[in-house]
């Protein structure tokens, strides 16, 4: 029984799973729809945020981005993760005790404005559609990968699936399939790097592995170091003084990024109550962690292993596997100096092996010798990712329409029928349309990931804090404040990224920073606007006092 | 009453959210090089701070926010 085999029966399965869940939890009302009812346990809520939090680039590459920029992927695991605090603390709780239904809710309800709920919803969509396009893609990548299926029929079978839970079952559907991808992705993950700690170490725990010695008594990363320095590569573990603002910046607008994005805030509308509200995100980031411990160990070993069996080894001797993804184009050997010796140096003039960073997770099946089925395991935990993440942000698109726009700005008067049938329709839409877009996925869609976080932390995040945290803040500074940080990001990254046509050169950049981590300061600029604009206008009505008051409290 | 329950919430932020720079921003980033000195097993310490230590702590201060809450939520008989 071959690889191809076990991925045609684990992908089957796994899809079958999530089909079945579909059909037992469909959505009655539209309560049911937008957030299941708040009926949602939170360790079941907290694994249910972490699929959809960690998508096809968490699972398939953050461990290659790792294991190619060393102490430099740092920024990516800490950013991922360090947002679910400020969630925890901040802002979790105080929106389950609003207790709407969707992030332009609670700025349109908290700032009495249409305007503000407006601005809100279009960067609400802006943010997720943008996502979800790369989930598209990264579904029909792993089918064409693995399947032999071509690439569009891999986004068709891929849209079928999410369509038929997404539509019947809203955020119910949702949640409890999420929660069936939660545990294959992570099964998926972490079987691997077990087998291959256990290989290199001896220690079955990778987080522990990873800084263990290897069967040569030598400690895995001194030898990675030294293998990096040999093949002229900086030291695996140094830090790079002179990109060390730029790692702080990068981190800190994914770290803001994440707590304001809004198909991440709405999973925690889904609990019952304010202190489910709590534990849930504890939960959520207790499940990420898994992940994203043991990624960095991955990226670890997978390295030393590609060097060591590629590193001055007779091309005509490699084993098979590295054939088979010579095939993808994803390892690519041009021998330069025809001594039929593979080069893999720092030193582009000399270097003859260039190698796609997915492939530090999507071969290290093969490249560490482990039975066929963990290869079908990786790829119905690859698709696990992508379809977890691509619900939760297609959710986010309908109910921005059919709740936000249809129903509080165009027709109050909507029956709640007619509304589940908008949400329905408006889901499907959103399905067909993401999916259109991963047929033919505009180049810069990893470049507008980018963008996607900035705005994330340059204008929910600031607009839902003063919400919280300070009564006085109005309508005119929130607004202000959230335009002011949404244009400097959007102008700044869109003139930075030359793939978006922007002319400008990483040289000029403000302060050194680059476009991924200007959210920061866009961020710290709309605080400082709405601070100022805040108080120099009138101040915010009773009511709307007293909603904030209601929210600081559970009961 | 309700402004000291308040007023415990935002200091416990304080005291977290200080721990929460200090050990991604300040042992992961910002120190990282001088920690890297010093060695936890094969893990130069601030490399281990950035890739998995900051992760770790993350996670406790979360669970430390909410056995505190939760307390604090009774005493103030706010449970919902």
């Amino acid at each position: 029984m071959d690889a191809q085999f076990w991925t045609y029966l684990l992908v089957g399965v796994t899809f079958s799973l999530y089909i079945g869940i579909a059909i037992w939890s469909r959505a009655q009302s539209t309560k049911e729809f937008y957030i299941a009812s708040g009926g949602i346990h939170p360790v079941l809520n907290g694994m249910a945020t972490a699929a959809d939090w960690m998508s096809a680039a968490s699972f398939i590459s953050m461990a290659g981005i790792i294991s190619f920029l060393g102490y430099g992927g740092s920024q990516y695991l800490m950013g991922w993760t360090g947002g679910y605090v400020l969630l925890a603390l901040c802002l979790a709780p105080y929106l389950r005790k609003f207790g709407k239904f969707t992030v332009p809710d609670f700025i349109g309800e908290r700032y009495y404005s249409k305007n503000a709920r407006t601005i809100a919803l279009i960067c609400a969509i802006f943010v997720s559609f943008t996502y979800v396009v790369g989930q598209m893609k990264g579904v029909g990548v792993a089918f064409s990968r693995f399947l032999e299926i071509p690439y569009d029929l891999g986004v068709i079978i891929g849209i079928g699936i999410v369509f038929f839970y997404a539509v019947l079952g809203g955020m119910k559907g949702i949640t409890y399939t999420q929660v069936a991808q939660y545990c294959v992705l992570i099964f998926a993950f972490t079987v691997p790097a077990i087998f291959i700690s256990l290989q290199a170490t001896g220690n079955p725990i990778p987080q522990i592995g990873f800084g263990s010695k290897t069967t040569d008594g030598v400690y895995l990363l001194e030898k990675l170091n030294q293998l990096s320095v040999d093949l002229g590569f900086e030291k695996y573990t140094d830090i790079n003084q002179t990109t060390l603002i730029n790692v702080f910046f990068i981190t800190a607008a994914l770290m803001f990024g994440t707590a304001g994005l809004p198909h991440v805030i709405v999973r925690f509308f889904t609990v019952p109550k304010v202190r489910d509200a709590r534990i849930s995100a504890g939960w959520a980031l207790l499940f990420i962690s898994f992940l994203y411990t043991t990624a960095p160990a991955v990226a670890a070993f997978a390295k030393v292993n590609l060097i060591n069996t590629v590193s001055n080894a007779q091309y005509s001797e490699v084993p098979q596997w590295f054939k088979n993804w010579e095939n993808t184009g994803l390892l690519q050997f041009d021998d330069k100096n025809s001594d039929g010796v593979i080069q893999y140096v720092a030193d582009e003039q000399v270097n003859e092996l260039t190698i796609d960073r997915d492939i530090m997770v999507l071969a290290n099946p093969e490249i560490a010798n482990l039975p066929p089925w963990v290869i079908g395991l990786i790829v119905a935990g690859g698709l696990a990712a992508a379809l977890s993440t691509a619900a939760g942000l297609l959710l986010v698109i309908s109910t921005s329409i059919s709740h936000d726009l249809l129903k509080k700005n165009i027709n109050p008067n909507i029956s709640e029928k007619g509304e589940l049938w908008a949400a329905r329709i408006s889901i499907a839409v959103a399905v067909v349309a993401a999916g259109l877009a991963g047929l033919n996925p505009p180049g810069f869609v990893a470049e507008v990931v980018a963008l996607a976080f900035g705005l994330a932390a340059s204008s929910f995040f600031p607009a839902i804090i003063l919400g919280i945290f300070d009564k006085r803040m109005n309508k005119e500074g929130a607004l202000s404040g959230m335009i002011v940080g949404v244009v400097f990001t959007t102008i700044y990254i869109f003139y930075f990224k030359p793939q978006l046509g922007g002319p400008g050169l990483p040289q000029d950049y403000l302060f050194g920073i680059s476009p991924e981590g200007i959210g920061t300061i866009g961020m710290i600029i709309n605080f400082i606007v709405s601070l100022i604009v805040s108080r120099l206008t009138k101040p915010t009505p009773e009511n709307i006092k007293e909603l904030v008051e209601s929210i600081r409290y559970p009961k | 009453m309700k402004e000291k329950y308040w007023r415990k919430n935002i200091f416990y932020l304080r005291i977290l959210l200080t721990i929460w720079f200090i050990c991604s921003f300040g042992f992961g980033i910002l120190l990282a090089e001088n920690l890297n000195e010093f060695y936890l097993g094969g893990f130069p310490l601030g490399f281990w701070f950035a890739q998995q230590g900051s992760i770790y702590i993350f996670v406790i201060l979360i669970f430390i926010y909410v056995y505190l809450m939760n307390k604090l939520d009774k005493k103030h008989n706010l449970e919902e």
